[in-house]
């Protein structure tokens, strides 16, 4: 099995990053696994962690009144889980649960929160790679909302 | 060109309103249709429409076409059950240039009722699988109830050397797939972008970001093909209903290469 500081490294979104900025990182960073309909983390609750999927699907769920849970989107290998505890009020907007056995590193919020209020130039290149994830998460959201094949035929 | 009466001989129902109609020749066969490739399905009394092949190619002279109920004619076409007749002229258009991608990986992206018109390509490049490096189809619906051609789909997957990723829109929580968008499973999908081909079918938008998740992956544009199936009338290149920029997609179409009907994908209201 790869260590903990191979699967950062090689992880996407942290790709470019100075070695020492890396080793900060990952002092934040745990190898966590989750079963089949395990939940990690509740809309509502706070949000002091993200993820890094390594294995599996996580789902984010939405409680819709009389529909029950719908997922809106499911987040695959080499992808990010949570921007939430990058800006106040550091709450999670959905349900993330296991769909089927995940695995992933679990970034601490708080501690790389410090860690960027401490050293703003690694601050700035994660508020970089987060806002990528973010635009890349918002052109996604437009085109399901666009309900492009609703309507259209072909 | 006067249509040729075929007879259904068998109808599935693929979703609520996306029906599969298998015709037979009452006498005489229009051409073999290759996979791309369409014909102008005329119901009785109601009128015709472009309809791509959704078969396999080795059916020989039976027809498949998969068809969602979008108006008159599609509804009335939908509504033929087997035994009754219907008018077919064609084969007409271009077909997907599976051969480009001998020896190559191929990539195959659908979105919704975009499957059918690429279900004949896969079917070919399955019963050639030697010529071929790896296959993989990444298949977007809007739920998981809208996907059509499920059975084959599931085939595929189960194969060990097809790579099959299907996603929808949105689900409930009895769907254990991908939810997202069919571009998200670009990114992460196996094969080299440097030696690939892809065919892409979906909703003009949907092909839009497709083809710039592919480009950003690495894969060159001549290496992309996409399928128009904008409105068209008489489907043999006189009337000019369907042009698009220099082209008709009648008669030029209705597979073109990525960067040569980019630039009028782009132009709004054409
Ligand atoms: C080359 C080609 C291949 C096609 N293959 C298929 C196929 O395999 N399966 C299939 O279901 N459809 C396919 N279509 C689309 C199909 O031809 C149209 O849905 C059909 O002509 C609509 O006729 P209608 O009388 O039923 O509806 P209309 O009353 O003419 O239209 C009903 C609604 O559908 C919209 N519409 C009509 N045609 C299109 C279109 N091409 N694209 C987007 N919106 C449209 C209209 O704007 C209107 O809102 C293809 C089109 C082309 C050009």
């Amino acid at each position: 099995m790869r260590t903990l500081d191979a699967v950062i490294t090689d992880s996407p979104v942290f790709e470019g990053l100075t070695q020492e900025q890396l080793e900060l990182i990952g002092g934040c960073a745990s190898n966590v696994g989750f079963e089949a309909g395990e939940r990690l983390f509740r809309e509502g609750d706070r949000a002091d962690a993200f993820f890094l999927v390594r294995h599996g699907l996580v789902s984010l769920e939405a409680y819709v009144p009389n529909r029950g849970p719908i997922t809106v989107e499911t987040i695959g290998p080499g992808e990010i889980v949570g921007w939430s505890w990058l800006v106040p009020p550091y709450m999670w907007h959905f349900t993330g649960r296991a769909v089927d056995d995940v695995r992933a590193v679990q970034f601490d919020g708080a501690c790389l929160r410090r860690k960027c209020d401490d050293d703003p130039v690694l601050g700035y290149e994660l508020l970089t790679r987060f806002a990528l994830v973010l635009v890349d998460r918002l052109q996604a959201t437009r085109l399901q909302l666009m309900d492009v094949y609703g309507d259209n035929v072909g | 060109m006067a249509p040729l009466p075929y007879v259904v001989a068998r109808k599935r129902r693929e979703t609520r309103d996306v029906w599969t109609l298998e015709l037979e020749p009452v006498d005489e066969a229009i051409e073999q249709i290759r996979p791309g490739q369409f014909t102008m399905l005329y119901r009785f009394g109601v009128g015709e429409a472009p309809i791509s092949s959704s078969g396999d190619p080795e059916l020989g002279f039976r027809l498949v076409h998969t068809m969602r109920e979008a108006g008159q004619v599609t509804r009335g076409l939908c509504a033929a059950k087997p035994g009754d007749l219907v008018g077919v002229r064609g084969p007409f258009g271009n077909a997907w240039p599976v051969d480009t991608a001998r020896g190559k990986d191929v990539v195959f992206v659908a979105g919704g009722i975009g499957l059918p018109p690429l279900r004949g390509a896969v079917y070919d490049v399955l019963a050639h699988r030697n010529g071929f490096g790896r296959v993989v189809l990444l298949y977007g619906g809007r739920s998981p109830g809208e996907l059509v051609f499920r059975s084959d789909v599931e085939r595929w997957r189960s194969r060990l050397d097809v790579d099959v990723e299907v996603t929808v829109d949105t689900a409930g929580h009895d769907w254990r797939g991908n939810v997202g968008v069919v571009t998200k499973l670009i990114p992460r999908a196996p094969f080299d972008p440097a030696n690939a081909v892809a065919f892409v079918v979906g909703p003009e938008i949907m092909m839009r970001f497709a083809a710039a998740a592919l480009i950003e992956r690495g894969l060159p544009q001549e290496s992309l093909w996409i399928s128009m199936e904008r409105t068209m009338r008489c489907g043999v290149g006189l009337c000019g209903h369907c042009q698009l920029g220099p082209t008709l997609i009648c008669r030029d179409g209705p597979v073109y290469r990525w960067d040569e009907m980019r630039p009028w994908l782009e132009v709004a209201a054409l």
